[in-house]
């Protein structure tokens, strides 16, 4: 099971900040994040991206989105 | 081979139609077999394909969008001084929120009234750009009367120093050394805003609102731009049916209507599609060492003193600078606190102004809050002048640090962090 970030409703640095956090926790593996904004989407694939962590998976379910992070 | 899959919430003919034209577009049958799918890849005609999903490609989000985005800006607000608006403040937020205020009787400043079509093209444009672009999203709730305050708390601070981050840079372009005091006080400030970051800091959710809700910022901004054809400035009158006007000082220089309303529109599209944002420039490099933004911060301050230079507005110096002061201190101490209720509120004041235009009632408090606190700094003495800090502007920069702060402290939500 991935482990869930729920970033809805948080503007940056937010999302970001708990994706980062995350990922220096795990060091490798996989993480989920929803997100409702386009901003923030792209804030958090280009932060995991740096971090060598790929998006999976993208699911857009009305308003919000669900990104796959995997290391 | 395996093909990224969708949940079962996504529409079924959907996911076969992106399958068929993921295969189309991206699978070499000859090759075998395991899929690894690249988090993202241009597919051509403007699309992109992030973790399987087809998203519309923004090419304003990619590093040359940014540098684009801070590039037209600096142009642009160098060739508004050209055109008439003042020196070193083509594009100051700030100070046009600030003349926004005396324009509408909010303040008496006599110096600084003026509705500035540049406002209110600004978030026109982001309104236009995040509606075609499906990016309009109403919502608010997030902290409204702290992200008020911070927006008082800015334009006070911002007022100290004569400039919101935007003109810091065009002062710095025009080649005034007082504005290297006032950015090392927004790299403080917002230096100080990603420590309360670090410690968790938020302030809290938003949660979405309806169409019309969504609409009120646009409509208030149309309402405005109404109110600035109905009553143009008219010449050696103070006040044109319920508009002040200046007759000299700042508020007196602007560029034609036509072209400084076009230029708030462009700059307000470009910068809602980039997410261009001053304060996250700095807060991004500080927190993630993520230079994205930085790069548009960078572009706009190199091609503004590009421009500067090939129009003859370069003038390197710290005496007798065009609109500013040369208390070093307080310049620095007043981008200090506003570099910090700019990180606490999440955005500098032109990305405030783009996120109101897309429907972000929160950004549009802290507007309100900023137009508020332009009239508090001059009502009250608060606001610097060429000759110096105002007589209560050590009350203020004071005042305004503590107030920041303890909304900072009150908000720090580890189990967020």
């Amino acid at each position: 099971m991935p482990a869930k970030i729920d970033a809805r409703g948080l503007s940056c640095p937010q999302p970001v900040l708990m994706v980062m956090t995350k990922i220096k926790e795990l060091g490798s593996g996989e993480i989920e994040v929803l997100v409702d904004n386009d901003v923030s989407r792209e804030n958090v694939r280009r932060a995991a991206e740096k971090q060598g962590w790929t998006v999976a998976e993208l699911k857009r379910e009305a308003e919000e989105y669900r990104l796959l992070l995997r290391h | 081979m395996s093909i990224p899959h969708w949940g079962s919430d996504v529409d079924s003919r959907g996911c076969e139609k992106l399958e068929r034209r993921y295969r189309k577009n991206h699978i070499d049958e000859s090759v075998k077999p395991i899929y690894s799918p690249a988090s993202s890849q241009t597919l051509g005609r403007g699309h992109l394909r992030e973790g399987g999903l087809e998203t519309k490609k923004n090419f304003f989000a990619g590093t040359a969008g940014i540098v684009l985005a801070g590039s037209v800006i600096g142009v642009v607000a160098a060739l508004l001084q050209k055109l008439g608006n003042p020196g070193n403040m083509g594009i100051c937020v700030a100070c046009f929120e600030r003349d926004v205020a005396g324009g509408l009787g909010l303040h008496r400043a006599d110096l600084v009234q003026n509705l500035r079509p540049e406002i209110l093209g600004f978030v026109l444009g982001a309104f236009v750009a995040a509606l075609s672009f499906g990016e309009f999203k109403p919502r608010s709730g997030s902290a409204p009367m702290a992200r008020f305050l911070l927006g008082m708390c800015a334009m006070i601070g911002a007022l100290v120093f004569l400039g919101c981050p935007w003109r810091t840079l065009l002062r710095l372009a025009g080649g005034d050394g007082n504005a290297l005091f006032g950015l090392l006080g927004l790299v403080a400030g917002v230096g100080i805003g990603t420590i309360f970051f670090r410690g968790g800091y938020n302030l809290g959710r938003t949660s979405r609102q309806n169409m019309g809700l969504g609409l009120l910022m646009p409509l208030v901004v149309v309402g405005l731009l109404v109110l600035r054809l109905a009553y143009p400035p008219i010449p050696n009158e103070p006040k044109s049916g319920i508009l002040f006007y200046s007759l000299k000082g700042p508020g007196s220089q602007y560029a034609p209507l036509l072209i400084s309303s076009i230029a708030g529109f462009a700059v307000g599209m470009v910068a809602q599609r980039s997410r261009f944002c001053t304060m996250g420039a700095l807060r991004d490099l500080i927190l993630f060492r993520h230079w994205h933004l930085f790069l548009g911060f960078s572009a706009l301050l190199i091609l503004a003193w590009l421009t500067d230079i090939v129009l003859g507005q370069f003038h390197p110096g710290f005496a007798n600078q065009p609109v500013a002061h040369t208390e070093s201190f307080w310049n620095f101490a007043g981008m200090l606190v506003a570099g910090l209720a700019f990180a606490l509120a999440g955005g500098c004041p032109g990305r405030q102004l783009f996120m109101s235009g897309e429907g972000d009632g929160d950004a549009a408090i802290f507007v309100f809050g900023m137009i508020a606190g332009a009239a508090v700094a001059h009502n009250f003495g608060l606001a610097s002048s060429p000759a110096g800090i105002g007589p209560n502007g050590v009350a203020a920069v004071g005042a305004t640090l503590a107030v920041c702060l303890y909304i900072g402290f009150t908000n720090l939500r580890r189990s967020e962090k």
